[in-house]
């Protein structure tokens, strides 16, 4: 029926199911491919994202922050294997669980034990556990293994104000705020002021500020000529009016410019829930809201092109199992992660479940590790991104095939 | 007169030429600084960047007698400075006074709304009225009018912040208070915080940066603004822990729930490791300080009860009975059944300790010396600080009077962060400038926003933070808009900038200008940049619309040395 009507293009609009995702993607070379990392800074509560309503003793530990059993009424989790279901606030993302473009991966996390968020972020965008010397970020090194004809300088992008850590490294990135943001604006003057600074720049005298500018005046070049800035969003798609939604939009403005972009990452922050994180209603589920409203319109936008982008969330550690004494929880370790896009084999909840009797717990107080985060994007990476030398990217790990949770075509 | 000449094409060609012939030696000085090398580094790092004239007024004094001063900030007549502030009525406003004006509108506000909402259609549990408190409030919000909005607080903060960094002849002073804000972080958009951190500057920081760090530490603990940040306001001995007569504790008011709906219904409480953790891992000992989950555990409960009033004021209160009277044990010092004492006693502990000393001594160089600082320098540091007692003044003075801080491998080394940058632009250009929303907005958009940020670790002090691709765009625009006046509320009159002679002699005024940007010669690269830039301008015979002063200013302060410092 859809193929009668002329093709993928007529269903951009809607979601598309899974089937069509992934063929769009076999269809297409591997260098139109599109890793898309989200960070979730502040250790969000994973426990209560993807709720384990099947145990009976996650109700016990929160008493007043628990959300409640599907069925239960308005706030309650929204089902989605019959153990696990999704918190209420999240519901703009249901339907892609439902059409199989997303799945989620349980009790995930880094096996380091810190709780410090400092640490913990650092070490996960380091990609290496532990080890504090790491110069760059992993998913830098991961570009680097990469072999692209005509490698683009906007190859990697991070949405942030600042060069977050994963990005970090020789193979060079581009971090922006938005792309109406970069450009240089002297009025009438600003090709010959741009190409004065170029000039200037380019004279190796200064190391990292040099080889940065060149990257920021290729990049102009081309944003400048792709006519992103005037784009807007595709196939009806609203994002919700916060930094993260606007961050995903620049993201998906990126892709469908075509600008050559291989990697993005964003992150968004406020997720450290010590008081009133409350359960359907409360902080997390007014984060949550937004959140998901956020990736719903990213794949609404990309439409068909979502067949070449995955889309991964991390956070650099979970919460306590049990509730503290502000209707909140504290620093715990692992934690839930969302794919979704192209060559996810979604609709499903991966991992092993360590459960929550305080025999499993991690320091009898939170979920286990069962899932290294490092394996998730092991599997990713090479899927997708067709990057073969891992033990580059993750320096003394040893990615075992056998542990691959099989999540990604 | 200098600017019709140098508008004609005669004119620029020869000052071009001139800045093409002419070579300079540019780059780390092989031996040791000159003592006008030394004076201009002493300006970049102990100050915000050198004024006009700044340097050689450095080289009258003396360096030594100018750093001496700089330490010793109270013997600096700052007599212009009160007049610049003099409309920012908030930065002298009592705390009282502004949680009246603040925050109790938005209360009595939302406390009429809930009443509204239960009269209306009566909940269960309240949970109902909590969902969509964040419209509400901010609905709240919207209705006040600006000057009575919480946000004023900030940005009357955030001005009096450049204000001060670029007018007060207390330059280290406000060096040193931006970094031990930014050591002891408190972000602004954190609830209460809004209207706590005009006092954390001005009473808890401020007053205390040139004496003990312990003071300083335990000030902070003390703080209504660090309390609410990290939670330790709302952090509650367990139940089994809690002293015998406690039974009314239920209804006392939670301090920090300040107000929120759904925290007050948690009034139970409950233990919170946050601030113990922080204290510990950024404020005192450093993340490799030694210490355990199980000490983050105990130093938890030795400060719990550690509050702030609710009511009123917000300021500091000790609740015995959210205390934990259990027995705990941090760093292997051993606390019994103690009240607030035990308390005080540990976070003295905590700064008196070597890692501590260490910690900060590595933090101190990394902002005054390099990203990189030499191990051995900082064991002096560390070494000087503990044997002052913790002595800030005397350990600033150990990171200055090193023989590294000369070093000529540390000279213009050190990117400079957003604030600084914009902040030494500001000053080398002479420009006068109300520090208003239009100049704060180019901060924020090369990645530092003023007093917001998230993280407890503050913002970095190493380039790596902030050398990245958008950032540099920005710090480009921004010198653009700078020179060519596009910055409302910031004037610069570049011509002020050049003696009469340079002002008559083309020939020398691009580079006269250059100069006095950057207090040094240009690098051969920028220098033959801006002449070829003037070259091409004149051949195409562009001129009306920018001067070629604000295009020479706009390319020095854009140039990759004047990013350094």
């Amino acid at each position: 029926m859809l193929l009668k009507s002329g093709g993928l293009a007529l269903v951009a609009g809607g979601f598309l199911p899974r089937v069509f995702v992934r063929m769009a993607g076999a269809a297409r070379p591997a260098s139109r491919r599109v890793l898309v990392a989200v960070f979730q800074r502040g250790a969000v509560d994973g426990l209560n994202v993807v709720v384990p309503h099947g145990e009976k003793l996650y109700y016990d530990a929160r008493p007043s922050i628990a959300v409640p059993r599907p069925g239960a009424g308005a706030g309650a989790a929204l089902d989605l294997d019959g153990f696990f279901g999704l918190h209420p606030s999240l519901a703009p993302v249901l339907p892609l669980f439902r059409d199989g473009s997303a799945a989620f991966i349980h009790a995930a996390g880094s096996p380091d034990t810190t709780r410090s968020h400092f640490d913990a972020q650092d070490f996960m965008e380091s990609g290496t556990p532990g080890v504090k010397s790491t110069p760059d970020g992993f998913l830098a090194r991961a570009v680097a293994q990469r072999t692209v004809e005509k490698p683009s300088p906007l190859r990697s992008v991070a949405i942030a104000p600042t060069m977050p850590r994963i990005l970090t490294g020789p193979a060079g990135a581009i971090s922006m705020t938005s792309v109406a943001a970069f450009g240089i604006r002297g009025g009438t003057a600003s090709g010959p002021a741009s190409a004065s600074f170029e000039s200037m720049y380019g004279d190796a005298v200064s190391g990292s500020l040099s080889a940065t500018a060149h990257e920021s005046f290729e990049a102009l070049r081309i944003l400048k000529s792709a006519g992103s800035e005037t784009r807007a969003p595709q196939n009806g798609a609203e994002y919700p009016k916060t930094p993260f939604g606007a961050s995903l939009r620049q993201i998906a403005l990126l892709i469908q410019s075509d600008v050559g972009l291989e990697v993005a990452f964003t992150d968004v922050g406020g997720w450290d829930t010590h008081a009133g994180e409350g359960g359907s209603q409360g902080q997390l589920g007014n984060r949550l809201r937004a959140y998901g409203q956020a990736i719903a319109a990213f794949a609404r936008d990309l439409g068909s092109r979502m067949g070449d982008v995955t889309l991964v969330t991390m956070s650099e550690f979970g919460r306590t199992v049990r509730e503290n004494g502000n209707r909140g929880t504290d620093h715990g370790h692992a934690n839930v992660m969302l794919l979704l896009g192209g060559g996810v084999k979604g609709g499903k909840v991966y991992g092993r479940w360590p459960g929550l009797d305080a025999s499993h717990l991690y320091e009898n107080r939170d979920l286990a590790v069962t899932t290294d985060f490092r394996d998730v994007f092991a599997e990713l990476l090479t899927k997708r991104l067709a990057v073969t030398s891992l033990e580059r990217v993750f320096p003394g790990y040893t990615v075992d095939p056998r542990k691959s949770l099989g999540a990604i075509a | 007169m200098f600017l019709r000449i140098l508008r004609s094409g005669l004119g620029l060609v020869l000052s071009a030429s001139a800045l093409l012939l002419a070579s300079s030696a540019w780059g780390s000085p092989p031996g040791a600084l000159t003592e006008r090398e030394k004076a201009l580094h002493v300006l970049n790092r102990l100050a915000f960047g050198p004024r006009p004239g700044d340097v050689d007024r450095v080289l009258r004094i003396g360096i030594r007698p100018w750093i001496e001063a700089q330490l010793r900030p109270e013997s600096l007549p700052d007599s212009q400075l009160p007049a610049r502030l003099a409309s920012l009525e908030t930065l002298s406003m009592a705390q009282s006074e502004i949680f009246d004006r603040f925050e109790k509108p938005l209360r009595e506000a939302r406390e009429r709304r809930k009443l509204a909402a239960a009269a209306a259609s009566p909940t269960v549990n309240g949970e109902a009225q909590a969902s969509g408190a964040g419209n509400d409030a901010r609905e709240d919000m919207a209705r006040l009018p600006p000057e009575q909005r919480p946000r004023r607080l900030v940005a009357e903060l955030a001005t009096a912040k450049v204000l001060r960094a670029a007018f007060s002849e207390r330059q280290l002073n406000e060096v040193m208070v931006d970094f031990w804000m930014n050591h002891f972080n408190v972000y602004a958009a954190k609830g209460l915080d809004r209207v706590l951190l005009t006092s954390f500057e001005r009473d808890t920081i401020r007053p205390r940066i040139w004496g003990r760090f312990e003071d300083l530490l335990l000030a902070t603990a003390k703080s209504p603004a660090m309390l609410f940040y990290l939670d330790n306001a709302r952090s509650v001995a367990d139940p089994e822990h809690r002293p015998a007569a406690r039974r009314s504790f239920r209804r006392e008011p939670s301090p920090a729930s300040a107000g929120t709906p759904e925290t007050a219904r948690a009034a139970k409480g409950g233990l919170n490791e946050n601030y113990a953790r922080e204290l510990m891992e950024l404020h005192t000992l450093g993340v490799d300080g030694g210490y355990t989950q199980k000490d983050v555990t105990e130093l938890a409960r030795v400060l719990t009860g550690w509050s702030m009033e609710r009511a009123a004021s917000g300021e500091f209160t000790f609740r015995p009975r959210a205390h934990d009277a259990g027995s705990k044990t941090v760093l292997g010092h051993v606390f019994a059944a103690g009240g607030m004492d035990e308390g005080e006693a540990m976070i003295r502990i905590l700064a008196r300790h070597p890692a501590t000393a260490r910690h900060l001594a590595r933090k101190l160089c990394e902002r005054l010396v390099s990203d990189d600082p030499p191990d051995a320098l900082i064991a002096r540091v560390a070494a000087r600080s503990l044997a002052s007692g913790g002595d800030l003044r005397e350990t600033v003075r150990a990171v200055v009077e090193s023989s590294e801080f000369f070093d000529p491998a540390f000279f213009q080394a050190k990117v400079k962060s957003p604030f600084e940058y914009v902040v030494s632009a500001v000053r080398a250009s002479g420009s006068s400038t109300d520090a208003g929303r239009p100049l704060l907005k180019q901060i924020e958009q090369m990645g530092e926003p003023l007093y917001l940020c998230q993280p407890p670790t503050g913002y970095s002090d190493a380039a790596a933070a902030w050398v990245n691709s958008g950032a540099i765009v920005a710090r480009l625009n921004f010198a653009l808009a700078l020179a060519s006046n596009r910055i409302p509320g910031t004037d610069v009159d570049l011509s002020r900038l050049l003696s009469p002679a340079e002002s008559e002699d083309p020939a020398r005024a691009a580079d006269a200008l250059a100069r006095g940007l950057l207090g040094r010669d240009l690098s051969p690269e920028t220098r033959s940049t801006i002449a070829r830039r003037l070259q091409e301008r004149a051949a195409a015979g562009e001129g009306a619309e920018a001067s070629p002063l604000s295009l020479v200013a706009a390319l020095v302060i854009g140039s990759p040395e004047f990013q350094r410092q």
